[in-house]
């Protein structure tokens, strides 16, 4: 029986989607004009970057982090709220709703913390026709500073209060964007729950000095030689960010339907924020860094991969991955994997070697050659005698020898050789060979039955002591 | 001999020469630069380490590039390899640092650690920073030096990091040997090499220019020194023998390179052939077109699967037009007073895998000059008295024999390294041969030392 096609419409909170795609409130969705045209390349929704009571920005508001030659792997901004008038912005939302009805526009808000200004903004982003409003409680520089943004998302009882004043007037879903910058993300997500949002959004930007200028000493983005804490996004995020939003999704106090923001670039990043129960996601630094022009692989790629394993919709496969983390006590402790060099791919860079010995547990060897294993010879002692040898600069048909050596075949000599025995399936030697599936992790049958800690605390098997340590852990 | 004038100054590159020599790989920038060196896999106990004969720490002195740790990166490189600067543009790494990595067994590009090396040594130059290591503390030994050449060189700065004083004589009124005469000038400039030395005599080191050592001033040198190291590479390039050797316009390749790139040579004339299928007769030939002619050959007795040249000079020849004739040998040279052409034979092989003219097969090549490039002979003559009975240091068909971790030759007091033990191998060779020789001179006399 053949699948349907796969679709990425979809739903959130009751808002139909074209696709799960949205711009994050952000300088990509500053003004109608960019949203129209990301809408013509294919987003599905964006996310009006914050309206309020218009702000000067300063000059000088992005720096980022460039990751080995790559630009842009972490981004930090001290950008404020849209410097556009309220009446402006509105007037863009409904132009860009009556030319694209089909479209998603949540208007994000962020006004003084009352209950009669937040009900007037509400009001008015509705009637300009916004399908949904988000309430940003994440901006973590500048306007927190003023009692607004994360100030908001740091105290549960203000953000209870004030999604409770806002679910007062809302006729549309109400999303409330939650800051990382606090120690546990449940405890905002539960006070948003209790005061009634329809949704959550998560991460907003985590707080961050992206670098320091070593000839001058000043921070960037430098603002007349100075700066300020900013809000960090960008592909480094995006670990801190799956993890925040499998917190909410585990937690019932805290789950409601999730738009998942944070590091998003690709299809790739997309599928894993919906399997971990994510309906829609958000994207701003890929959008700074590429354009507009990024969704359609999005697009295509993740219904490429939904056609591949068989979901026809993003509702099958949303959440598939959160029966998967579990705390660590529920982890089996019988479980036993080992390292296996795939001789045939191996380059001879002997990274794994290095950091086996230094950074994991001294059972990667350099052997093979030696007549029986021997695994007392240190990095140290191979580098010496690496250093006492004399090599010459090979001359064609003279040294057919030493010339002939092909450089196409690793010697036996440098690939390393793994001591199954004392291996503990750390994987390290796995993560840092630069081949792919060169070094893989095989599962080794030791026969034992599934346990967990928690399992073997219960049947009383712990040694004395632990039993306390494990208590303060948890 | 006094060592004020900066060697640069003392001589200018024809700016023709210039234009026409221009880098055959270009310099990184920065933005370039960066990546590549984040490229590098930081092998443990590296196979471009290890195939460096100078055994230079090439995952050390990327990473510093990628680190922005510029002075450090020149200052590893040239711990391994005083030379450092001109082995990143003369060094053939195809079969070197560049053909070892691990790179190529994973269907991607080797680092490209020449132009890298070149770029810390480039950056250590313009940034006007001082050799990065000080002369050692006086010990009051001293040694002399026969040559000035990359192995000489190599040898005296580690000497005078260890506080032995380090004399070089050389016959040239420039130092550097083949590194500033004898290397293509589109792979290292003559002032590059010029500069590096500059550098190098930061230690103190004394030169001695325009001095020929004979047997009786060997004899001297090694009466005032408490030991003498032989770098004094290779002699003369091989006559071919044949009737009409003498015309003008018979050259050889040493000369033609060191004609063009010190400024007495600036053209030559439209037909040229070139003697000979090594590394040398391909820069000569090459050479030839720059300058300006139209029409170059290689003849070479054998074919291109016996050649010496690495393969990619063959194929950097080929680009510029060289054209080559194989299994052919040059059997006489007409003309009247200069060259006219030169009478070639085929040659075939024979059951016993010689390779013998072929009669009948003699045909004409209409040339205006001809470069002989088929080997060097030794000039270890001098060390030799009384017709080689008593020779100062052994030899081996011309070659001085030496112990190739130290550089020590049969005589205890004498050392050598380079193209004389060799036989003609890369700078880089003659760099790490008279490192080892330094190093081993000065654990030598300090052996001496305490017994005396």
């Amino acid at each position: 029986m053949s699948k349907p096609k796969p679709t990425l419409e979809t739903t959130f909170c009751g808002i139909p989607c074209l696709n799960p795609f949205w711009l994050a409130s952000a300088p990509p969705t500053n003004c109608g004009e960019q949203i129209m045209r990301a809408f013509d390349a294919g987003w599905g929704g964006a996310v009006w970057k914050t309206i309020g009571v218009p702000i000067t920005n300063v000059s000088s508001r992005y720096s980022s982090i460039d990751w080995e030659g790559r630009r842009m792997m972490g981004f930090n901004n001290i950008e404020l709220i849209s410097d556009r008038p309220t009446e402006v912005n509105l007037r863009e939302i409904a132009e860009v709703k009556r030319s694209y009805p089909k479209h998603v526009v949540i208007a994000s808000l962020m006004v003084e913390s009352k209950r009669e200004t937040w009900h007037d903004m509400v009001q008015r982003a509705e009637d300009a026709g916004a399908d949904g409003l988000e309430l940003n409680f994440g901006c973590p520089h500048g306007m927190s500073e003023r009692g607004m943004g994360s100030a908001v998302g740091q105290v549960p009882e203000y953000c209870e209060q004030i999604t409770r004043w806002v679910k007062e007037k809302a006729r549309t879903p109400v999303i409330v964007k939650l800051t990382p910058n606090i120690s546990d993300i449940r405890i905002p997500a539960r006070a948003a729950k209790r005061g009634g949002a329809d949704a959550l959004s998560a991460i907003n930007t985590i707080n961050s000095i992206t670098s320091i200028d070593l000839d001058t000493f000043q921070p960037s983005p430098n603002v007349d030689g100075k700066s300020s804490h900013g809000g960090y996004c960008g592909p480094a995020v995006k670990p801190i960010a799956l993890n925040m939003v499998q917190q909410i999704q585990a937690d019932p106090a805290s789950a409601l339907p999730l738009s998942g923001i944070g590091g998003i670039g690709s299809w790739r990043d997309a599928a894993e924020f919906i399997l971990l129960g994510c309906g829609t996601v958000q994207v701003c630094t890929a959008a700074m860094h590429y354009g507009f022009r990024i969704v359609e692989d999005m697009q295509d790629g993740l219904l490429a991969w939904m056609a591949e394993k068989g979901f026809a919709t993003i509702e099958e496969f949303r959440g598939l991955s959160l029966p998967n983390v579990l705390e660590w006590k529920q982890l089996n402790l019988n479980y036993q994997v080992v390292a296996r060099i795939h001789e045939d791919l191996c380059i001879g860079c002997q990274l794994c070697y290095t950091a086996c010995w230094d950074g994991a547990h001294q059972c990667i060897h350099l052997d093979r050659t030696s007549p029986t294993p021997d695994t007392t010879r240190t990095p140290a002692m191979v580098e010496a005698e690496a250093a006492r040898r004399i090599s010459a600069t090979p001359i064609p048909k003279l040294d057919a020898g030493g010339m002939g050596r092909s450089s196409a075949v690793t010697p036996l000599e440098r690939i390393p050789r793994v001591d199954e025995h004392h291996c503990v399936g750390c994987n390290l030697c796995s993560l840092v060979c630069p081949v792919e599936n060169c070094i893989t992790m095989e599962r080794i049958d030791n026969g034992l039955p599934f346990e967990s800690w928690e399992e073997r605390t219960a049947k009383g098997l712990v040694p004395p002591g632990a039993q306390e340590v494990m208590s303060t852990n948890t | 001999m006094s060592q004020r004038t900066s060697f640069r100054q003392r001589v200018t590159t024809n700016p023709e020469v210039v234009e026409r020599f221009g880098d055959l790989h270009p310099p990184f920038d920065r933005q370039a630069a960066v990546p590549e060196a984040n490229r590098c896999l930081y092998c443990f106990d590296a196979p471009c380490t290890t195939a460096c004969p100078t055994h230079i720490d090439v995952p050390r002195f990327i990473k510093k590039i990628a680190s922005g740790n510029l002075a450090g990166s020149a200052r590893t490189i040239l711990d391994a390899n005083i030379l450092g600067a001109s082995c990143a543009r003369a060094c053939p790494v195809e079969v070197l640092c560049e053909g070892a990595c691990v790179m190529h067994r994973y269907n991607k590009q080797p680092i490209e650690i020449a132009r890298l090396q070149r770029f810390a040594m480039d950056s250590l130059h313009e940034s006007g920073a001082p050799l990065p290591f000080e002369p050692g503390a006086e010990t009051g030994l001293s040694v002399a030096l026969i040559g000035a050449g990359p192995a000489s060189l190599a040898c005296a700065a580690e000497l005078r990091r260890r506080g032995i004083r380090a004399h070089l004589y050389d016959v040239r009124p420039l130092p550097g040997g083949l590194n500033t005469y004898g290397v293509a000038e589109y792979k290292l400039p003559l002032v590059e090499s010029l500069r590096e030395i500059e550098m190098l005599s930061q230690l103190g080191v004394e030169f001695h220019f325009e001095t020929m050592i004979d047997a009786a001033a060997l004899a001297e040198l090694e009466r005032k020194h408490n030991a003498v190291f032989l770098g004094i590479g290779l002699g003369a390039i091989h006559r071919l023998g044949i009737v009409g050797e003498q015309l003008s316009g018979v050259t050889n390749a040493l000369d033609l390179i060191a004609g063009y790139k010190s400024g007495a040579l600036t053209k030559v004339p439209e037909r040229v052939a070139v003697v000979g299928a090594g590394n040398t007769a391909i820069d000569a030939a090459i050479a030839a077109v720059r300058l300006g002619s139209t029409d170059v050959h290689i003849v070479y007795r054998r074919g291109p699967e016996q050649m010496s040249a690495f393969a990619f000079e063959y194929e950097h020849a080929k680009n510029e037009g060289v054209k080559f004739l194989w299994h052919v040998q040059p059997i006489r040279i007409h003309g009247d007073k200069t060259v006219e052409r030169m009478e070639l034979t085929k040659l075939v092989a024979i059951e016993d895998g010689s390779i013998v003219p072929q009669p009948g097969s003699e045909f004409s090549l209409e040339v205006d000059l001809i470069v002989l490039s088929i080997g060097q002979g030794t000039h270890a003559g001098f060390l030799a008295e009384s017709g080689g009975k008593n020779a100062k240091v052994e030899l081996e068909r011309g070659r001085i024999l030496i112990d190739r971790a130290t550089g020590q030759t049969s005589n205890p007091k004498f050392f050598a390294g380079g193209d004389c033990t060799n036989g003609g191998r890369e700078v880089v060779d003659a760099v790490a041969d008279g490192k080892r020789a330094g190093i081993g001179i000065a654990a030598w006399l300090e052996v001496q030392h305490v017994q005396a």
